[in-house]
């Protein structure tokens, strides 16, 4: 989860790293007040969860509160890649002699946070990484052993600085980098990091992702900087129908009927587990499909789990039939998923043989599965039919191909359908 | 031959007592030549039995009724819990320890698979199903029940590498299909953070005499199919790789984790377009379709076609 500025800063300074007097406001009034406060020229910048605010007007500079206020209220109504302000953030205008970068990743091939600095801040760290890779340090450090300040030292020493710079940015890395392991984070950036008139190194801006894992234990945290559990903060806001998925995987605690994400096409899924998911999505799109949803179903969920799940994609607007397709399954059971779809069918009074274009889930329990599905005359496949082969099926009914004369363009059909062929009734 | 696990192989499964665990020892038990599970942990359940196999309080008392070293055990116990769990484990000279559990906070990871090196130990997963040696041995929940497990894996000459465990079942049973066994399959699990990346697996499969070719399963997110592309060419593998990239609608959404919490795409290179360039560039075949895996492994082996 990502952090606005004003959060990222206020966690930065609770790490020991100086910041600058800045104050956060959600109205032009409060922004006034703290341009006020600070009584000086000022930087008003929005707090929005994207990037490229200088560029879209989201950051404007004032000479007294008056003009403060007045950029506050312009921001505030800016929208900026499609994310309302959150509110502004008030700064002083600070002196800076000069500006660095630096900033905390994991590397997960060597499975340990690596520590990076350049004396060239301000901008994309990537960008200075290809243009002047003589100007940027990094060196990892131990999960196990807390970071020593040498070892922040010997990243910054890499660039050349020394002096007194040398000697002040050394524990504001080191102090990063603790926050960085302490805060769970996935990323941990001060950029810039600027160097004052009086020979003072201070946060101009920040930038901090946390791992969703880790909220249960940094609610602490969270909590006095007011950010709520339902604040998911992925990358766009979670739609209604998305709310509802919740809803019904938290219904009860077994298995995972969820991680519903919308999207505006014909064809409902009711797919699984994780790469299967992936897989079958990919499968529906590359056979001219479009998608109503992506989903998840794993770890043997409840009948009334994948009931829920089924009636809900079934009832967005827009959704003509349902596939309900899995790569085989080992632990989820299949006569409990088909059991689940059908009754989100009969239970809405539609037809399950006709709303559902394709049951494609081989594995557990398939027997039992398949008898109730042949009950209800669904259309269904073992794994003899291979996921994609499922998806191009699900397709061509949704769109109303006559299902019996392909054109043989595709891979040779392995029929592992029609009841009777398959097990006794 | 094998990697990682033989007929031989002792483990122990550490929060035995819960649901899915109690099923999985079962699975266990009864799949191949019987797997050696010579006990359970829980703390405060010593004395109970699960399918038979004693439930102690610590590692240490398994070792001690066991009588010696214990190789490898499959850790299920809930996330908050987990790095206690696996580093019980590897400070009891436990050398191979696969585990289960999914969301677990990526620092607590990295401090398992850091003192694991230290301790000369590997770590499979986490979030991940096991290991399979078809009809010998699995350890973890990998291809189900006995029963189900004995459709999808036949023994053979393909070494199986995912980042996602029904995957791996799913890729296997389409090779078993075909008439291709598998050597062994290792579910390696899907976060960000896992103890055994395509490219630290690919030198026992190198020396593994009955490997004959490898299939990989990809997704999004993270650097591993970039190094693993690094290693074939450094070290000239003689094994051929056939890839499946899944998750390629997910290029589109920067910032979205969809699958598994390792898919997040956090740079250029993490996205599925860039990773089947690079695999490709270093030699792997990147299938467009599962069913097309078959085919390719026996056009890599120089074989004639599976039917």
């Amino acid at each position: 989860m990502r952090f606005f500025e004003y959060e990222a800063r206020e966690i930065v300074k609770r790490a020991g790293i100086p910041v600058t007097d800045f104050g956060f406001a959600r109205t032009a009034a409060e922004a006034r007040e703290i341009a006020e406060r600070i009584g000086g020229p000022t930087v008003i910048k929005s707090q929005v969860l994207t990037g490229g605010r200088m560029k879209a007007g989201g950051v404007k500079f004032a000479e007294g509160p008056e003009e403060a206020e007045g950029h506050a209220a312009t921001i505030l109504e800016l929208q900026i890649n499609g994310h309302v302000p959150r509110g502004v953030l008030v700064d002083p205008r600070a002196e800076v002699k000069q500006e660095y970068y630096a900033g905390v990743v994991w590397d997960g091939i060597r499975e340990q946070p690596v520590m990076l600095f350049s004396d060239m801040g301000g901008i994309d760290i990537e960008e200075v990484a290809a243009t002047h890779p003589d100007h940027v340090g990094r060196g990892h450090f131990s999960n196990l052993v807390s970071v020593s300040d040498f070892q922040a030292k010997q990243v910054i020493a890499q660039t050349g600085v020394t002096g007194s710079a040398l000697t002040r940015i050394t524990p504001i890395l080191a102090r990063l980098a603790r926050l960085f392991s302490e805060r769970d984070m996935t990323l941990a950036e001060i950029n810039p990091l600027g160097e004052t008139g009086d020979a003072k190194f201070v946060a101009l801006d920040a930038h901090m992702e946390m791992e969703n894992e880790a909220r249960p234990r940094q609610r602490a945290l969270l909590s006095e900087l007011g950010v709520g559990d339902e604040e998911t903060r992925q990358a766009r806001e979670p739609t209604e129908f998305e709310l509802a998925g919740e809803a019904v995987d938290a219904q009860d605690h077994r298995g995972v009927a969820g991680n519903v994400t919308e999207f505006d096409g014909d064809l409902g899924l009711v797919i699984g587990a994780g790469g299967g998911s992936l897989t079958l999505f990919d499968a529906v799109r590359k056979y001219g499909g479009r998608p109503a949803n992506y989903c998840e179903i794993g770890g043997n969920p409840s009948v009334a789990k994948a009931c829920g799940l089924a009636k809900l994609v079934l009832t967005k607007p827009g959704v003509d039939k349902i596939a309900v397709m899995m790569s085989i399954v080992s632990n989820t059971r299949v006569d409990i998923v088909a059991r689940g779809v059908i009754k989100a069918c009969l239970e809405l009074d539609m037809d399950p043989a006709e709303k559902i274009a394709i049951f494609r889930i081989p594995g557990a329990w398939e027997e039992e599965g398949f008898k109730i599905l042949d009950h209800y005359g669904v259309d269904y496949a073992d794994r003899r039919v291979s996921l994609h082969e499922a998806a191009r099926r699900a397709v061509e009914k949704i769109q109303g191909a006559a299902a019996s004369e392909g054109d043989g363009a595709d891979a040779p059909r392995v029929d592992g359908r029609t009841s009777g062929e398959v097990t006794e009734v | 031959m094998s990697i990682l696990l033989d007929a031989d192989t002792t483990f122990i499964v550490q929060g035995i007592t819960g649901r899915e665990a109690v099923n999985l020892t079962r699975e266990c038990l009864d799949y191949g030549k019987g797997a050696k599970i010579v006990g359970g942990v829980t703390p405060g359940r010593k004395g109970r039995e699960v399918h038979g196999v004693p439930v102690y309080d610590t590692v240490a008392q398994v070792i001690d009724s066991h009588g010696g070293p214990i190789d490898g055990s499959v850790v299920t116990v809930p996330p908050a819990f987990t790095k206690d769990a696996v580093f019980e484990a590897l400070e009891n000279d436990v050398k191979l320890v696969v585990i289960v559990t999914e969301r677990i906070p990526r620092r607590d990871v990295a401090e398992m698979v850091e003192l694991a090196g230290l301790r000369g130990a590997r770590i499979i997963g986490p979030n991940c199903l096991g290991i399979i040696v078809p009809e010998v041995i699995k350890m973890g929940g990998i291809g189900g029940p006995a029963r189900d497990a004995a459709k999808a894996y036949s023994p053979g000459p393909v070494g199986v590498i995912s980042r996602s465990g029904g995957m791996t079942t799913e890729m296997s049973s389409t090779l078993t299909a075909a008439g291709l066994g598998q050597s062994t399959a290792v579910s390696i699990g899907g976060d960000a953070i896992i103890g055994s990346t395509y490219a630290e697996l690919m030198p026992l499969f190198e020396a593994d005499e009955q490997t004959e070719a490898i299939v990989i399963y990809s997704e999004p997110g993270g650097r591993m199919e970039a190094e693993l592309a690094r290693w074939v060419t450094e070290n000239e593998s003689r094994l051929p790789i056939v890839a499946f990239m899944a998750g390629r609608f997910m290029d589109e959404m920067p910032g979205m984790s969809f699958g598994h919490a390792g898919t997040i795409v956090e740079g250029k290179e993490d996205t599925a377009s860039e990773k089947i360039e690079r695999l490709a560039a270093a030699g792997i075949t990147v299938a467009e379709e599962i069913s097309e895996i078959p085919a390719l492994i026996a056009e890599r082996l120089g074989s004639p076609s599976p039917a």
